[in-house]
């Protein structure tokens, strides 16, 4: 397998801007004859779609939910970070750039993320100028905040909403395209395999979740923009119906899988309540910037929060890093939330959950201004929880939330498989080991909007891509194994739900590939996921047919995948026997507890390659070259 | 807590719907009402019955995916809040829950408590968007927005097109939904050059849809889970107005 990522030579500060001068045009009369072919209608996926179509490319995009606004991008709250330096506080496009690399452990590949950084800015004009409204100061100028991981004021925001705003941005954009007919949108629809057809990515297989249609579209390149797959821990903070199917099935045709270890524990989510939880709901980063997390320094305090004096509370991130303290990067919080509950120190009826105090900050700004910054996420908790944040703390604990590994891609955003490209979440490209606050906003749509619309044209212009038509016995196959996959489901005729072993596998991964990982624990976790997986196969009970609106269906086939991918993230978390950013060995760690990377062996990308499906992938190595940062121990104290 | 649901069933959008009766003694008040509805759904199928079918995402009240109309109110009884966030310690003991999908002529029934809101989109499509192809526009700063008009800008900018305005208006109007897009845009600077062709064809779409009129009954503010306000409808109705009155062409 050849992972050339193809990039570009020249100074990092210079390589974008010659990289787009040396790309092969196509001519603009010339683009309406390819057809491109989106799945996923995220950030990346609409901003995608739009500006393609604006080109003018007859573009197709393919999303399972009943609206294109409806893709779980529109859940992110805090913000977008762009390197516009509008605080005068010393922010750069190199110095956005060092804090990605730095805040990803050096796991990150320096020319995307110093191009992520370049685009950053005029992802912010793109915006405005599509009406997203942006939070403003009194002058009319756009306000700025701090977020995790930085130590600048570098993320425009939108209240709480940030993701719903630019997703709407985006939306519009791709509705305007949607108008014209320059696109063609496919609602409901849910993609189960990509066609490979001469070496090329030349179409998917769909199945329409209203009819159980399967069915077949051509291409002349398929982008995957279908997000990440925290879901794989079953409790997460992702929409229900995120999943992995997508991704995996380019991987099982031949892309290969890139750092799929790398998962993101997100410190500030409402703690679990019982057995029927559905999810877990993410309480905005932002509001680490006003409020103080502690815990009580005894072990088991069952006293109530306001009856636990203040030389009786640790603020334990306040404590370990003096310098970051409270705004200290996720897999660090979430690290050391997870130590003070292990060390008995939890609160909550389980003993998984850490306080998230509010009280200086109301009494120094005032409660108003905190209802302003925050009123709708303290809304938020109250209803879910019926505790009241302005009078007493609110309780937190890490969840799964954002997967930085995902397909690998090149500088040009294509994956092994030509023509197959792949962009925000699911791909690997940005974030390295660990992603910063307002990153994810920041890539989707930078990839959207400022990169694939380039990069895809240079590939079409230089391959020369025969006809193909969804009667090609490609087509025919994969619609026929698609069929067969779900004939099989649909005659187990077992006892246990999809749900149910959903559960059960996200209960693994979190006990033995969660936050904290060792040899032995992972071993568990290879003898177990098989186990699952065959009773599976055995034991499932699915009600109706295929050909109707069925929801057991639909979540069977997904909780399918995931049951296989489970055991490549757990082969890439034994394999990488270090520890960086939120990838935590557990036997490596330096004495005060912190992550010990091993530079020597483990500076790479690690890229799997399907096998066939009782065999294990192989893991290919993509050297990280560094140039313009120094590899150095992240430090945040 | 036990519970009386009445669960609307509709196995197809043609065929006829009825309600199901299910006595239930599981629930907890930290359950959400979906949670609640996830659990019976596993006990359906358990049984070898078919679950209710209902949409639903993100469960954290923004993508606008749930749609239950719950003792006659989209959205349930809980004032600002979806369907997902509801949670059962909003319910007494022995209630009776009646559960139906949201009802209106644009929103037709696909299965169960799932309904089609395609509707929605295809207003927006028709110009609920500023012209701007992507490409490398102005520095941001260089547009100075009025902080007011942007924060009610932002006001009108938080829907999330559940439609739950539609189906508490006795005449299944869309005029909350399609005047907080207009009002989004018509706010800002950069929404100013489209102003009068955006509110014409939007309410020309909206009309074609088959959605109703506004009769000012204000059910629709009741019910927005984002609390938009009805001022937005006076203001497209102003922008709708001047802009007949000045149509060039």
């Amino acid at each position: 397998m050849n992972l050339d990522a193809k990039i570009p030579s020249g100074q990092i500060k210079d390589k974008w801007d010659k990289y787009r001068f040396d790309m092969k045009l196509i001519n603009a009369a010339n683009k309406r004859k390819y057809k491109i072919l989106v799945v996923g209608t995220g950030l990346a996926g609409a901003s995608a779609a739009a500006s393609m179509a604006e080109l003018g490319y007859q573009v197709e995009a393919f999303t399972y939910a009943d609206s294109p606004r409806r893709a779980h991008s529109i859940a992110a709250q805090g913000g977008i970070n762009a390197a516009k330096n509008y605080t005068n506080d010393g922010d750069s496009v190199w110095r956005l750039f060092y804090d990605t690399v730095k805040g990803g452990d050096f796991r990150a590949r320096e020319a995307n993320v110093y191009r992520l950084a370049q685009v950053s800015n005029s992802i912010i004009d793109q915006c405005v100028a599509q009406g997203v409204p942006f939070a403003r100061e009194y002058g009319g100028l756009l306000d700025n905040r701090s977020f995790g991981g930085a130590q600048v004021s570098r993320t425009f925001y939108a209240r709480g909403q940030t993701g719903q705003q630019l997703l709407l941005g985006a939306y519009s954009a791709l509705s305007r395209q949607i108008g014209k007919k320059a696109v063609t949108q496919h609602l409901r629809k849910e993609m189960l395999d990509v066609v490979i057809i001469d070496g090329y990515a030349r179409g998917i297989i769909t199945r329409d979740l209203v009819t159980g249609k399967i069915e077949s579209h051509w291409g002349d390149a398929v982008v995957l923009a279908t997000g990440g797959y925290g879901n794989v821990f079953y409790l997460s903070t992702n929409a229900q119906a995120c999943n992995v199917t997508a991704t995996y099935r380019a991987y099982k045709k031949g892309a290969a899988f890139a750092n799929p270890c790398y998962t993101q524990i997100h410190p500030t989510c409402i703690p679990v309540s019982g057995d029927h939880q559905s999810k877990l709901t993410l309480m905005s980063e932002s509001l680490r910037n006003d409020g103080r997390i502690w815990v009580p320094k005894k072990q088991n305090d069952k006293r109530a929060p306001s009856q636990i004096p203040e030389d009786e509370r640790d603020y334990y991130l306040e404590r370990k890093y003096p310098s970051f303290g409270n705004l200290s990067p996720r897999d660090i919080s979430s690290r050391a939330a997870k130590e003070a509950c292990d060390d008995g120190r939890g609160i909550s009826s389980t003993g998984y959950g850490v306080y998230l105090d509010f009280e200086d900050a109301i009494n120094r700004l005032g409660k108003n201004v905190i209802e302003e910054r925050y009123g709708n996420l303290f809304e938020m908790y109250e209803r879910i929880t019926g505790d009241n944040p302005y009078e007493t703390p609110m309780m937190i604990y890490p969840a799964s939330h954002y997967t930085m590994g995902g397909l690998w891609v090149d500088y040009n955003l294509m994956s092994t498989i030509p023509g197959l490209h792949v962009i925000g979440e699911a791909n690997f490209s940005d974030h390295g080991a660990n992603r910063l606050g307002a990153s994810a906003l920041m890539q989707g749509l930078g990839d959207g909007y400022f990169v694939l619309p380039y990069t895809i044209g240079h590939f079409l212009a230089t391959n020369k891509l025969e006809k193909v038509s969804t009667d090609h016995p490609e087509f025919k196959k994969a619609e026929s194994d698609a069929n067969q996959k779900i004939h099989k489901l649909l005659n187990i005729n077992g006892k246990k739900t999809p749900s149910e072993f959903h559960r059960e596998l996200g209960k693994t991964m979190w006990d033995l590939c969660g936050m904290g990982r060792n040899e032995e624990r992972l071993k568990k976790a290879l003898e177990i996921i098989p186990q699952i997986r065959s009773e599976f196969w055995e034991n499932l009970t699915i009600t109706g047919v295929n050909e109707d609106y069925n929801i057991v269906l639909e979540k069977a086939l997904r909780v399918a995948d995931f049951l296989e991918f489970a055991e490549v993230l757990v082969w890439d978390a034994l394999e990488r026997d270090e520890s960086c950013g939120a990838h935590f060995r557990e036997e490596h760690q330096y004495p005060d507890g912190e992550a010990m990377r091993d530079d020597e062996k483990f500076c790479h990308v690690a890229a799997w390659e399907y096998q066939g499906d009782s065999t294990k992938p192989i893991r290919h190595v993509e050297p990280l070259v560094f140039e313009d940062v120094k590899l150095a121990v992240r430090s945040y104290k | 807590m036990k519970l009386k649901l009445h669960v609307w069933r509709q196995k197809y959008g043609k065929s006829k719907g009825y309600f199901e009766q299910h006595d239930v003694d599981y629930v907890s008040e930290d359950m959400s009402f979906l949670e609640m509805l996830d659990v019976l759904n596993e006990k359906l199928l358990k049984s070898a019955k078919e679950p209710i079918a209902f949409d639903h995402d993100c469960r954290e009240g923004i993508c606008g995916c749930c749609s239950l109309t719950i003792n006659g109110n989209p959205h349930g009884p809980e004032k600002a809040t979806t369907t997902c966030q509801l949670h059962m310690r909003k319910f007494k003991d022995g209630e009776t829950v009646y559960i139906e999908p949201f009802r209106a002529k644009a929103f037709p029934v696909i299965k169960d408590l799932v309904v089609d809101r395609t509707s929605l989109d295809t207003i927006i499509q028709s110009g609920g968007f500023i012209s701007v192809n992507t490409n490398q526009p102005q520095d941001a700063n260089a547009l100075p927005v009025d902080k007011k008009q942007a924060d009610l800008a932002m006001d009108a900018a938080s829907c999330i097109g559940c439609g739950a305005c539609v189906a508490s208006c006795p005449n299944s109007a869309a005029m909350l939904f399609v005047s907080a897009k207009v009002s989004h845009m018509g706010l800002l600077p950069q929404g100013q050059p489209e102003r009068k062709k955006r509110v014409l064809a939007m309410v020309n779409t909206m009309d074609a849809e088959g959605f109703g009129t506004c009769r000012n009954f204000y059910e629709c503010e009741a019910a927005c889970p984002k609390e938009i306000s009805v001022r937005f409808i006076a203001r497209m109705n102003r922008d709708f107005l001047k802009a007949s009155l000045s149509k060039e062409d």
